[in-house]
């Protein structure tokens, strides 16, 4: 990792305001920030570590902990609820079998609650893994938990 | 053959790539479009013939050869002959669903680049000028006048100046500005550069959120195939990181310099020290994308349109629960009856209208009885709402009005930035406090009618208990009752007069947006529909 966010940098700068760039990019390479990797950005930037870690931990989208194999994005705002969403997250929940915000046991999946996807008016709606799913149903849970399950 | 089909993330949602892929393997010419905004109709799918595009919605990959033939069932003609689509004025989204978004010529060719061709011949104060003339205003939601602003970074002296472009929509009910962003990326950046003409800056900043990864990667692409259009300014995105509160101005500019997004004390502005501490544009996708049209067409132009102080249009942006829910482009004035029951043609579940949210999260709760308001800043001020994004969320009879203020509160709790006392803990109070009502309502209000068959299916079985996350019940639970019920009269009135009197608090005493409109869905839901809380109505509200 270290290497990653040297290279990092000398590609898009160590100022400040590169420090969401860089959490993002560490993100998208090891799929967590692991608290060992807190110090190494904080020097490349630096900044302390306190400063990162207060970064890390403001933002929903930074994860300290590596999530599942598959992740399910579910919308919890208001447009989906107005849809039935509310009873598509507890079946949601249900069929994956891991509660609203975890990972299951065996790693396989992670559901999320997103607040709003912007597809407002097709709701409940959902991204798995980073693919847009609308109109979510019964038999659109089946085909998710198929995937999940693959 | 030509063939358009939309790649808007809603349109991929609803399966438009597959038919994309069915059609280029039989042969076609497919070329995708932004969405044309109703999405009832998707994934549309449009042929080139001698008579115009003609359109074919909703279609499937299977389809292929019904809709080559003319023979396909679901044939709509001529999309903008359609009634939802014909009532329409198009300023801003003119160009969007009918144009490659990224093709630069497509965008030359529809009169892009007019605007900004017209301000760099004109001094930069003469564009201030133009758009002060025009009326428009902040569609972000304050409605603040744009014009006005930019005169202010026009007339501060600072080493740099900014551009910077709120594309973090995290309204629910909104998708203008995702829209507008994946259908027609450079009517954005040539607002941008006109902006930077009027002020004096040189580089801009797009802050999108991450949940929007369509958007980024369609401006990202257009950003670099117009570098050389707009030189010498400079255009790059920002990925937001799945905070709301960064929606708020200066927690933007904040989370743009690399800090936690929490929202600044105002003064001093951010037009005199924003960003970096320079004075600083800060626009809304919608006000910066407006700005083409009022330079290449004329202030008069957009100023023709409008009600009152609000002039123009406003890209209304219809959801929830709605059958013909999309984006209607039209100008200020229309009525909120209108708009949900005659363009949005009422409920998707075919049951009868009960409330319908403007504005977003933090905006209020009107009944059918409010439909009669006209579509303008004031007149939304004055009912005790906001206009904001111009989003409406519409809900059916089967709405429990107490669980939707209770999810105001608690969506306050989650997204607080936590700088400000009010919002961070009158917040979680706020949930208690609904919590304690619904509690003690008659049992018979806790469910109203039956939850949303038509759209879901009805399984009510209970999930997994919630740990941790940003997970509603299971995250607020950790900090309920911190203090002993038996000490609190949780009596129904005495709880809902505590409800508004913390609203007051979070209203008058929070430093920006999210505390302190949070008590006007709270708030519009006690008063519009005392049943839901178990009181009964007032004589007030009766007599109305």
């Amino acid at each position: 990792m270290d290497e990653f966010i040297e290279g990092w940098t000398a590609q898009h700068g160590a100022t400040r305001d590169q420090l969401l760039p860089l959490l993002h990019a560490v993100q998208e390479e090891a799929g967590h920030i692991a608290d060992a990797v807190v110090p190494v950005i904080a020097k490349a930037l630096n900044l302390s570590r306190a400063d990162v870690h207060g970064v890390v931990t403001f933002y929903h989208d930074f994860r300290r902990t590596p999530q599942g194999r598959h992740v399910v994005k579910l919308c919890r705002a208001e447009s989906c609820q107005a849809r039935g969403g509310a009873a598509i997250e507890a079946a949601a929940a249900q069929r994956l079998g891991v509660a609203m915000g975890q990972t299951r046991g065996d790693g396989a999946v992670s559901l999320e609650p997103v607040y709003c996807l912007g597809l407002c008016a097709i709701g409940p709606n959902a991204l798995v893994d980073g693919r847009p799913v609308a109109r979510i149903d019964g038999a659109a849970l089946e085909r998710i938990a198929a995937e999940v399950a693959a | 053959m030509k063939i358009y089909i939309s790649r808007d993330m809603a349109s991929v949602a609803l399966g438009a790539d597959d038919v994309a892929h069915a059609f280029a393997e039989a042969g076609c010419d497919v070329i995708r479009t932004g969405s044309r905004g109703l999405f009832s109709i998707e994934p549309l799918v449009e042929v080139e013939t001698a008579d115009g595009r003609i359109g074919y919605g909703p279609v499937g990959p299977g389809d292929v050869a019904a809709v080559l033939d003319g023979t396909h069932p679901n044939l709509l003609g001529r999309i903008d002959a359609l009634p939802f689509f014909a009532g329409q004025q198009r300023f801003t989204f003119a160009r969007c669903g009918v144009i490659d978004p990224v093709c630069l010529d497509d965008y030359a060719a529809h009169g892009g680049w007019k605007g900004l061709d017209a301000a760099r011949a004109l001094a930069p104060q003469a564009v201030v000028d133009a758009v002060k003339a025009s009326g428009l205003r902040g569609r972000g939601g304050a409605g603040f006048p744009t014009g006005i602003k930019w005169q202010t970074v026009l007339d501060a002296l600072g080493d740099a100046k900014y551009i910077v472009c709120n594309a973090d929509e995290g309204d629910s009910g909104t998708f203008a500005d995702r829209m507008l962003m994946e259908g027609d990326p450079y009517c954005l950046i040539e607002g941008m550069a006109i902006a930077a003409h009027a002020v004096g800056a040189h580089h801009g900043y797009i802050y999108i959120r991450s949940e929007y990864p369509f958007a980024i990667y369609t401006m990202r692409l257009a950003i670099e195939r117009a570098a050389q259009r707009i030189a010498p300014v400079t255009l790059e995105v920002r990925e937001g990181a799945g905070a709301y509160v960064c929606g708020e101005e200066t927690a933007l500019l904040d989370s743009i310099e690399g800090k936690r997004g929490q929202v600044r004390a105002k003064p001093p502005l951010p037009a005199l020290k924003g960003l970096f501490g320079q004075p600083t544009v800060i626009n809304n996708v919608l006000s910066l994308a407006a700005v083409p049209f009022i330079l290449s067409e004329g202030a008069e132009a957009y100023a023709a349109v409008g009600f009152g102080k609000s002039r123009g249009t406003m890209p209304v942006q219809l959801a929830g629960n709605v059958r013909h829910g999309g984006l209607y482009e039209i100008g200020f004035g229309i009525t909120l009856g209108e708009l949900v029951n005659d363009i949005g043609g009422g409920t998707a579940s075919g049951r009868p209208v009960r409330a319908v949210q403007v504005g977003g999260p933090l905006g209020a709760y009107f009944p059918p009885s409010m439909f009669h308001l006209p579509f303008d800043y004031e007149a939304f001020a004055a009912a005790g709402g906001l206009i904001g994004h111009a989003g409406i969320t519409v809900f059916d009879d089967s709405v429990d009005m107490a669980h939707m203020a209770r999810f105001a509160m608690e969506f306050c709790a989650v997204e607080s930035c936590g700088k400000c006392t009010p919002c961070r803990i009158g917040s979680t109070r706020g949930v208690e406090i609904v919590d304690r009502i619904m509690a003690a309502r008659p049992s018979s209000q806790s469910v109203r009618a039956e939850p949303v068959e038509a759209l879901s299916f009805s399984s009510r079985k209970e999930g997994p208990s919630t740990g941790s996350g940003r997970t509603g019940e299971g995250y607020i639970d950790k900090a309920l009752y911190s203090r002993s019920p038996s000490r609190i009269d949780t009596s129904l009135d005495a709880q809902s007069d505590l409800l508004r009197d913390l609203c007051d608090t979070m209203k008058y005493g929070s430093l920006c947006a999210l505390g302190g409109f949070t008590p006007y869905p709270v708030l519009s839901a006690l008063d519009y529909f005392p049943e839901d809380f178990g009181l009964t109505p007032s004589v007030q509200e009766a007599a109305e």
